[in-house]
């Protein structure tokens, strides 16, 4: 008795949970390495979306950000049948491959926070945080307006063979050529390689190797925490100015102690947000992954498909200092 | 004539005069590396190699080798972190305490695993190197402890203190350093480990404690790994379940036998292995002046500890053919 009970339970449960799944889509997000701070707010994303419409979330990532260690990890999504495949891709062509097989398998693949450029076919879309051809000139910008439009400048970047750090490199010095800089002079690049130590060393030569240093810009968020401790500890906080892309989470001590008067970021917490909705939308029929459509994402408005299958988050960078840094909790 | 020799014998003088040159040759091409400034960057640089490299050292002594040492160090650190981000009513202070236990305990553990099975360290600390790693990313949930978490009190350690302002933890790092110095030289146990690493059975023979020493200086070097990990969050203000520790056991080795202890066993000073921790601190904020550009880096840090080893090889060998030629 009890057994045809259980039995009949267990059935029912089956018969629930699997009509339930029907509903729901997979979402898995392959972010670019674990332990990386950055992903928990894209990531805060994906799951608080996935708490109000119809999609399972699931977050995984290699252990390093290497070119090829992502590659298993997609394999294994396959495997598992996903609808959806999100990633942060670790590069521009290693992967390419592996998402032409996801994709015969019928497998939505969109690149998130980063795209594979040059390799745009192998991959259904890609949602930005912001246009990145624009981070160059606003990050000038911004050192510019920091120190008066006047003196030495430097950058310190990640990795040289990040592509994104050098598509906004390139940026800088493009804007850099604009008269509006022209009593500015970019004496140095520098790179950290995402690790304190090794961006506090580099920091340290650019302070001694160019006393007149007036502003440094480090568009990662690993190298503006480290250039910030760097004037922070030598006290020289009003003679040279530290500006990049950083997380509010890790730069609001230096904000506000005063070391660093502002920096910038988009929010990563919204490309996880858009990107459940849009594909939540699609496999519905409510979006179409086609250039120049539009579709509707809660809190953010009407979302276009831009030229290249591409969507950017927000059109602008956000600016974060004294006055607003309490308003972000990521 | 006595002394000349002794100090032409002492692998400690080769070292030193490399810091010298290679200060020297840095300096003249770029001034501004012989300014206090700079020696600033070097202390803050080298304290937590320093700690760590004496722990080594003692276990490269006793004929050992411990490849754990990065991750020890960020699993304690991560538990620290933990502690200060979770529960902050604790004081700050317990943190030194979890701190330093966690990293005798995962020692100890592998000090355990080398006696008990009479596994070689190397494979021993192969395995706990990615055991521990994995360890802190599972305790951690993959998720960094941010700046906002670790008390300023902790921070404020690295960046100064009531003397002259020379922060904390320069002075503890010289701390351990002279405590290893006097373990080393004037404690039985200290003499015991050289004993043990220059002829282990006949150690044995002689009443060493061979299982006893080995799980001590496993557990010395997981305690001082443990320490400078609260150290990493005293000098950098965050733990990062990935970065934390990760390729230390690269530098700290490679400090120790530029210091010259032996990988043999039995030999090595605490003086030597200091100055090796300092040569590769003076080569690392150097690269960067000179403008070295990042890619070539590694393979510079590479080569230089190689043209170390060699060197010093040539130049002892050198000191003790001129002693002959004196001699004679």
């Amino acid at each position: 008795m009890l057994k045809k009970s259980l039995i009949a339970l267990a059935t029912g449960l089956a018969l629930s949970t699997g009509a339930f799944a029907q509903d729901k889509i997979d979402i898995v997000f392959i972010g670019k390495n674990t332990g990386n701070p950055y992903f928990d707010s894209l990531t805060k994303g994906f799951v608080e979306a996935c708490q109000k419409i119809a999609c399972n979330f699931e977050f995984v990532a290699p252990a390093t950000a290497e070119a090829t260690s992502q590659i298993p990890f997609i394999e294994a999504q396959i495997q598992r049948g996903v609808d959806v495949i999100a990633i942060s891709p670790n590069s521009p062509d290693a992967l390419n491959q592996v998402f032409d097989s996801a994709r015969e398998q019928g497998i939505l693949v969109m690149t998130v926070n980063g795209d594979i450029t040059g390799n745009e076919s192998h991959r259904d879309l890609t949602i930005l945080p912001t246009d990145f051809t624009k981070v160059g000139a606003d990050q000038v910008e911004m050192v510019g307006s920091l120190i008066g439009y006047e003196g030495e400048i430097a950058i310190l970047s990640a990795t040289t063979e990040a592509p994104d750090q050098n598509f906004w490199i390139e940026g800088m010095k493009e804007a850099l050529k604009d008269p509006k800089y022209s009593k500015m002079t970019l004496v140095a690049t520098v790179y950290g390689d995402d690790q304190p130590e090794k961006s506090t060393t580099e920091m340290e030569a650019l302070l001694s190797n160019y006393p007149d240093l007036k502003g440094v810009i480090a568009p990662t968020t690993v190298g503006v925490a480290a250039a910030a401790q760097v004037v922070q500890s030598r006290g020289i906080a009003e003679q040279v100015k530290v500006t990049g892309l950083g997380l509010p989470s890790e730069m609001r001590d230096f904000v506000k102690d005063g070391t660093v008067e502002a920096f910038q970021l988009w929010s990563p917490y919204n490309e996880g947000w858009l990107a459940a909705h849009f594909a939540v939308d699609l496999k519905a029929g409510k979006a179409k992954n086609e250039v120049g459509s539009t579709f509707e994402v809660p809190n953010l408005g009407t979302i276009t498909i831009n030229e290249g299958n591409s969507i950017n988050t927000q059109s602008a960078l956000t600016t974060f200092n004294a006055q607003n840094i309490d308003e972000f909790d990521f | 004539m006595n002394i000349v020799r002794g100090i032409l014998m002492r692998r400690e003088t080769g070292i030193a005069l490399m810091i010298l040159l290679l200060c020297l040759a840095v300096g003249l091409y770029k001034p501004q590396f012989l300014t206090m400034n700079q020696l600033r960057v070097i202390m803050l640089l080298v304290p937590l190699v320093m700690i760590v490299a004496m722990g080594q050292m003692l276990v490269l002594v006793a004929r050992h080798v411990d490849l754990s040492v990065g991750s020890m160090l960020g699993l304690s650190a991560m538990l620290t972190g933990m502690m200060f981000r979770d529960l902050p009513q604790i004081p700050w202070g317990v943190g030194f305490i979890v701190a330093i236990g966690t990293g005798a305990l995962l020692g100890l553990a592998n000090g355990a695993l080398v006696t008990i099975f009479k596994l070689p360290a190397i494979i021993v600390t192969l395995g706990t190197l990615n055991l521990y790693r994995g360890l802190t990313f599972i305790v951690s949930d993959a998720r960094q402890v941010d700046r906002q978490f670790v008390p300023s009190a902790v921070k404020a350690m690295s960046q100064t203190s009531p003397i002259f302002g020379i922060p904390w933890i320069i002075f503890m790092a010289l701390g351990v350093v002279l405590a290893t110095y006097w373990f080393t030289l004037h404690t039985r146990v200290g003499r015991q480990i050289f004993a043990l690493g220059s002829n282990p059975s006949a150690a044995a023979l002689r009443g060493v404690k061979v299982n006893q020493i080995t799980l001590l200086v496993f557990s010395i070097s997981g305690a001082l790994s443990g320490l400078a990990g609260i150290m990493y969050a005293s000098r950098w203000g965050f733990v990062n379940p990935s970065n934390t520790g990760a390729g230390f056991e690269f530098q700290v080795i490679a400090a120790v036998v530029i210091g010259g202890v032996s990988i043999n066993g039995g030999v090595g000073t605490v003086p030597g292995v200091m100055l090796g921790v300092l040569l590769l601190g003076c080569v690392a904020a150097a690269l960067p002046l000179l403008g070295i550009p990042g890619t070539a880096q590694g393979a510079i840090y590479g080569a230089i500890i190689l043209i170390a080893l060699l060197i010093d090889r040539s130049v002892r060998q050198q000191g003790i053919a001129s002693l002959k030629w004196m001699r004679a």
